[in-house]
């Protein structure tokens, strides 16, 4: 299998168009051929990310890259960056206005969730210019 | 047992996504935070919610749910019905609350 990409642009506040990158992620993984379980994985790494990217972020892009040992899930914004990732990473907690939580986002879940998914994390912010996310899911023998 | 005939038994409104009633349905999941829904429900799970906005067929095709069951009356976008009927995910509407869904699912044999 050679190294595939996609990337995606993920404006900021479109409710509408959320959750399709994910959906397009999970279509290419399928037709990869991938096993559920990693889909899931993937899927729901890429669903939390893309909805950061759409309730925190000024914009930004959700990038898959997928080669023959991984699948790897590239989120990076234009800012407004985290003041205290470790916080930020902690379940429960949220920035989230009332709005967005009314509509059941918001619950402090995103972060620790996409770590959960992943075997490789890496969170890195800088206030102001933005957040970077790299998640790895290793395929194993059966993927 | 299929959400079809989950319907039918249970005298409930299917308001969109009629392709997807031959799917599949084992359990029930009912939870109005989207991310823990993301990281808990299972697929083929029947997803009970006051949750409304377009937003939850984005989860609930990603989970490959089986249907969502929107309860309480509560008030449904029309951007909901539309996308709902794209990804086949069945979106019925009921009067009851989620503990009597929960308890109609349970008599009917769902999940046990």
């Amino acid at each position: 299998m050679d190294n595939i990409r996609y990337d995606f642009e993920i404006e900021k506040d479109d409710f509408e168009r959320a959750g399709e990158a994910s959906s397009s992620i999970k279509k290419i993984l399928r037709q990869l051929g991938l096993n559920s379980g990693i889909i899931r994985r993937v899927a729901i790494a890429a669903y939390e990310a893309e909805m950061n990217l759409v309730i925190h972020s000024n914009g930004g892009s959700i990038v898959i890259e997928i080669d023959p040992r991984k699948v790897t899930i590239f989120a990076n914004d234009k800012g407004p960056g985290i003041k205290d990732v470790k916080l930020a990473m902690k379940e429960g907690y949220s920035t989230a206005s009332d709005r967005i939580r009314e509509m059941g986002f918001g619950a402090g879940m995103g972060l620790p969730n996409m770590k959960k998914c992943s075997d490789d994390f890496s969170i890195k912010s800088i206030l102001k210019e933005g957040t970077f996310i790299v998640m790895k899911m290793f395929l194993k023998d059966g993927d | 047992m299929t959400v079809g005939e989950i319907c039918d038994k249970l005298n409930l409104e299917v308001l969109s996504g009629e392709s997807g009633l031959e799917r599949n349905a084992n359990g029930v999941y009912i939870c109005d935070l989207l991310s823990w829904v993301m990281a808990h429900a299972q697929k083929d799970d029947v997803w009970i919610t006051i949750q409304s906005h377009s937003n939850i067929v984005a989860v609930a095709s990603l989970l490959e749910l089986s249907c969502i069951i929107i309860c309480e009356d509560a008030e449904i976008e029309d951007e909901t019905v539309r996308k709902s009927a794209i990804e086949g995910i069945p979106i019925v509407s009921s009067k009851k609350s989620a503990f009597e869904l929960a308890k109609d699912m349970v008599n009917l044999g769902l999940g046990s």
